[in-house]
């Protein structure tokens, strides 16, 4: 391998790598305030993106994307309080097929709103063919907004997970829940927040991917299940751990395209994962006692 | 919101059908299986909506020999076992004259043996050349051979000296027949594939493949062989890593979609395709020409979404089945014998003359080189 | 067997039996197409039920057993072997009878895998995956349970779809007629095909499997290796306290239940005569998980009553192209409302009924 095509593969794995851990940091949100894996994680993306392209029309682009973001929270928080919110104690097994069936529901939603087509946004700067030259490879500037994007939400949560109050009792939350509630913290609002704050996430990340990408009304599944491979890789909860799975995952489909035929590459990375599943449980990064706090 | 009208228009319009006084002698039941939801939405919901226009458009105009046409459609979501369920009940139970349809190759392998013993013609609109050859007695398709398309692509070559080149696919039904038809005819132009890939329909970023193609120097030209959005992502990527050789697409490029979706990388990049996409620039001579224009402007002004050669697949299958129930009358076997005999029929795919040996109907000629230039599609003149 | 077993079996198989005949007079004989359909997909679901609802094991993946017996099932009895035919390995095979010639659609001569030794040769394979995977993947809990299954049906699903051997997209397709008895002594022989005019036996078939799959695991559930399950279920430390290998069985209930779909699997496609990449889909996955849920995971009779029904409505397209927004719907509203399965709704109430005019 030349060091020339040793770089290119490396920016490619780079680019797929923060796409997938953009959506597993999603994940986390509200499976660390909740314990639930929201299965609609995807649907999110699909949303923010889709939103943006329809609200293109009547404003400039960067209005679109705050109000995309803005909608798709919204749409966060109301499904969490008519769908979760009232539930009284329910078992993650229940869970699990309710976000499954809201992901079914968002995407046939999706479905008849904007039909079965193909759209995108432009390009942030320049257009499909612009490229920035770094050393010997050639990447588009969208790749560096998404990656910019992404160091900008992880920053932007530990921070606001460490310094503001709201984030502050939501990690009580996820941390200990009864106690929480003893603490006079209203645990029932924190979740609606942890969704809003993951759709927002989502809705971010479909945007600043949609030029890349693409968006399509059954994009949010394909997203969601290498996102949540991703989450599980790095140790569910673990936003520093999704990025660095992230990486790795996207580092490995990269350079296997270098070895096996393409049509192999899914069930490569997904048979790793299983390999490193079952050696360690708990993920690569996580803790072996987070994975044993939820069970069925 | 667009989706949302199109529903109301058209249960609206449904619900004046069913409230007008049925006056007919007749009422001729037609089913369709199309793939209006799912994986090949793209190929069904078009498809579909191409036939319900031609069939209220029979309708308005007093139907065929006065009798009105009836379209079931069924959403089979490209899944083969409910394109199976369909089958049978259409035939059996809604006792339909003929089916239209399914979308996708998979399906239609799977219905062949059904249509042939339930004696009911099937006209596909799955791309595979494997539909009608070996040759059934009641299953024809709609869109181009492959092998014709593959003929176009590597003539041109020929032509402009190409001799090494890369073939990649993506993994649905059109794709797979695409690659094993490039591959087995290179030799007869003397071309030799020192590359072949298939990558996922879902594929959003090929940066990685392009990259492995590009580093072999020896490659002239890439041959994309699919139906699905990465034909764009596969445009973007090449370009996007500064590499310049020719991009060769199928047929299945033929929807402006992917030509606004590549935008900028789009440019340059040729392909076979029927002349449905340049019916403005033919001329009046042309057979095709104001059916094509006929179609692009009735689709369009409908459903407000551009036309493509997809939803013309769907288009072709229903004027064929009219053609041949006008001419041969509403029994399933002269009906079978009817399509066999339409000679000289302009669709959208090309001209269609189907025989005993042909359920196809169409002819190398039914294509056309094109290429994209300032976002539209136009014809290829050569280097 | 108790008699409060035997009772709902024997209504079941009434109806079974009454539906045949009802469609046989009025003339209606095409639903029986889409409910023999429904009985191979109920099939999978009472097995995944047991799993789900008694072991307490969500599987994200079954999918991927029914297109292992499928798969290899379509694929062996429709390779042909014509050009393999002095290969010794292919001659010792026809001469133990494992091979039958063929003529095809077209009159091209065949030589396959007769269908008997392929179904088995199936199966044994999705025991033996399900086993190898099991060991290691019901170790783990919770979200990464459901991770593992859900990558083992998507591994499954990009084979099928990337190997040539399995058709890639376009499936399998042309696959015979499985004759399970040939002809004896001048009765028909009996053989699972989608022919029109095997309508009727294929019926039986299905459902006889179907009734055959449900004394089977009624017993199960009911016995001692049932009420162990059911520990499982309510809490493994407890159960593994009092002496259960909780381990094993969980295990025994993932092969069994992995074999039930296989067998499903043979036979749908054998009867559909092929097989297509979307029977290993995630989608087809999730519908299971669904259908036992929505007929109250620990309820076999529930889930078959539901398994049935949705598919039987999903497969003669009376949801049109909402069929996934309908499920989906069904999904969260039981999920939200009733919890144990839809038909506990009706139950409850008449619970309360039956209290109140009691009390």
């Amino acid at each position: 391998m030349t060091p020339e095509l040793f770089f290119q593969y490396l920016f490619a794995g780079i680019t797929y790598g923060i796409m997938y851990a953009i959506v597993a940091i999603g994940f986390n949100i509200i499976y660390n305030t909740t314990g639930i894996i929201n299965f609609a994680q995807g649907e999110f993306v699909m949303l923010g993106g889709m939103i943006s392209i329809s609200l293109l029309q009547f404003m400039p682009l960067p209005l679109a994307v705050v109000c995309a973001v803005i909608i798709t929270m919204l749409v966060g928080a109301l499904i969490e309080m008519i769908f979760i919110r009232w539930l009284d104690n329910p078992s993650v097994l229940r869970l699990i097929i309710i976000t499954i069936g809201l992901s079914i529901l968002m995407r046939e939603v999706a479905l008849h709103i904007w039909d079965e087509s193909i759209r995108s946004l432009p390009y942030f700067y320049g257009n499909e063919i612009t490229t920035i030259g770094i050393g010997p490879v050639r990447i588009s500037p969208q790749v560096l907004w998404v990656i910019g994007v992404c160091g900008v939400v992880v920053i932007g949560l530990s921070l606001f997970f460490k310094i503001t109050p709201l984030g502050r009792e939501m990690r009580a939350c996820s941390a200990n829940r009864t106690a929480a509630i003893l603490c006079g913290i209203n645990t029932r609002n924190m979740v609606t927040f942890s969704f809003m704050l993951s759709a927002g996430i989502g809705a971010l990340a479909g945007c600043v991917m949609s030029p890349i990408t693409y968006t399509q009304y059954d994009s949010g599944t394909a997203l969601a299940i290498k996102g949540f491979t991703v989450a599980i890789l790095g140790g569910l909860g673990n936003s520093m751990g999704a990025v660095a799975a992230g990486l790795l995952l996207g580092i490995l489909e990269a350079y296997s395209v270098a070895v096996v035929p393409l049509a192999f590459q899914d069930a490569i990375s997904i048979a790793i994962l299983l390999i490193i599943l079952f050696v360690r449980p708990h993920g690569l990064f996580g803790s072996s006692e987070a994975a044993r706090l939820t069970e069925f | 919101m667009k989706g949302v009208l199109k529903k109301i228009v058209w249960g609206t319009a449904a619900v004046c059908l069913l409230a007008a006084p049925a006056v007919q002698a007749e009422n001729i039941k037609i089913g369709a299986i199309f793939a209006v939801t799912g994986g090949a939405s793209f190929l069904g919901g078009p498809e579909a909506r191409s036939a319900e226009m031609v069939v209220e458009e029979i309708n308005k105009a007093g139907g065929i020999n006065g009798n009105t046409l009836e379209l079931i459609i069924k959403d089979s979501g490209a899944n083969p076992e409910k394109a199976i369920s369909f089958a049978k009940q259409l035939i059996e139970e809604d006792k339909v004259l003929a089916i239209i349809g399914p979308s996708t190759s998979g399906e239609t392998m799977k219905l062949k043996k059904i249509a042939e013993q339930g004696k009911t013609p099937l006209i596909s609109c799955g791309a595979a050349e494997v539909i009608v050859n070996p040759v059934a007695k009641y299953v024809f398709k709609t869109p181009q051979k492959d092998s014709f398309a593959v003929k176009k692509i590597y003539g041109e070559m020929k032509k402009l000296g190409m001799t090494k080149i890369a073939v990649v696919a993506g993994n649905t039904g059109f794709g797979k027949a695409g690659k094993a038809q490039l591959l087995k005819a290179a030799p007869e132009f003397g071309i030799e594939v020192v590359a072949a890939e298939t990558y996922d329909k879902k594929a959003t970023d090929l940066t990685a493949l392009v990259a492995k193609l590009m580093a072999n120097k020896d490659i002239q030209a890439v041959v994309n062989w699919s139906i699905v959005p990465a034909q764009a992502i596969i445009a973007k990527n090449m370009r996007q890593a500064g590499w310049d050789v020719p991009l060769f697409q199928s047929h299945g490029f033929g929807n402006i979609k992917y030509v606004e979706a590549a935008g900028a990388a789009a440019e340059g990049i040729i392909f076979p395709a029927g002349r449905l996409l340049i019916a403005e620039s033919l001329p009046d001579s042309n057979p095709q020409k104001a059916l094509l224009l006929k179609y692009t402007n009735d689709y369009e002004g409908k459903y407000k979404e551009a036309a493509s050669t997809f939803g013309g697949h769907g288009y072709d299958a229903i004027t064929i089945l009219a053609t041949a129930i006008g001419n041969g009358g509403t029994d399933r076997d002269k009906l079978r014998d009817a399509i066999e005999n339409i000679k000289n029929l302009p669709g959208t795919g090309g001209v269609f003359s189907f025989s005993a040996e042909d359920h196809n109907g169409l002819d190398i000629e039914s294509f056309v080189m094109l290429t994209v230039k300032d976002g539209k599609f136009v014809a290829y003149e050569g280097k | 067997m108790k008699s409060s077993k035997v009772f709902p079996l024997c209504i079941l198989i009434g109806l079974v039996i009454g539906v045949q005949v009802v469609t046989q007079l009025t003339d209606k004989t095409f639903y029986l197409t889409q409910l023999t359909m429904a009985a191979y997909y109920t099939l999978v679901v009472i097995g995944l039920s047991v799993l789900m609802g008694y072991a307490g094991q969500i599987s994200i993946g079954h999918a991927g057993f029914f297109a292992i017996g499928g798969y290899l099932s379509a694929a062996l009895t429709t390779h042909n072997l014509v050009s393999l035919q002095t290969h010794p390995f292919i001659q010792a095979l026809g001469s133990m009878g494992m091979l039958i010639p063929g003529q095809d659609l077209y009159g091209e001569q065949l030589l396959t895998v007769a269908p008997w030794p392929a179904c088995l040769f199936a199966l044994a394979v999705a025991a033996v995956v399900a086993l190898v995977l099991g060991v290691p993947v019901l170790k783990l809990k919770g979200h990464y349970l459901a991770m593992a299954t859900l990558g083992f049906g998507i591994i499954i699903f990009r084979i099928g779809l990337a190997t040539e051997f399995f058709g890639e997209a376009d499936g399998i397709s042309e696959v015979p007629a499985f004759v399970l008895l040939p002809s004896l002594a001048g009765l028909p022989a009996l053989s699972v095909s989608g022919d029109f005019g095997h309508r009727i036996e294929n019926y039986y078939i299905a459902w006889g499997l179907l009734v055959l799959g449900m004394v089977l695991l009624l017993n199960l559930i009911d016995s001692r290796t049932g009420r162990a399950l059911r520990s499982i279920h309510g809490s493994e430390e407890a159960a593994e306290a009092i002496g259960i290998n909780t381990a094993r069985l969980k295990l025994a209930v993932f092969v069994l239940s992995a074999v039930f779909a296989a067998i499903a699997g043979v036979f749908l496609t054998h009867y559909n005569g092929g097989i297509g990449p979307s029977e290993a889909s995630v989608m087809k996955s999730v519908r299971y998980v669904a259908l036992v849920a929505v007929g109250g995971m620990a309820n076999l009779w529930g889930v078959l009553i539901m398994g049935v029904t949705l598919t039987f409505l999903s497969l003669r397209g009376v949801f049109g192209s909402y069929d996934d927004a309908v499920f989906g719907t069904i999904l969260i509203l039981v999920m939200l409302f009733a919890p144990d399965g839809i038909l506990s709704i009706r139950g409850k109430a008449l619970l309360a009924r039956f209290k109140k005019e009691n009390a």
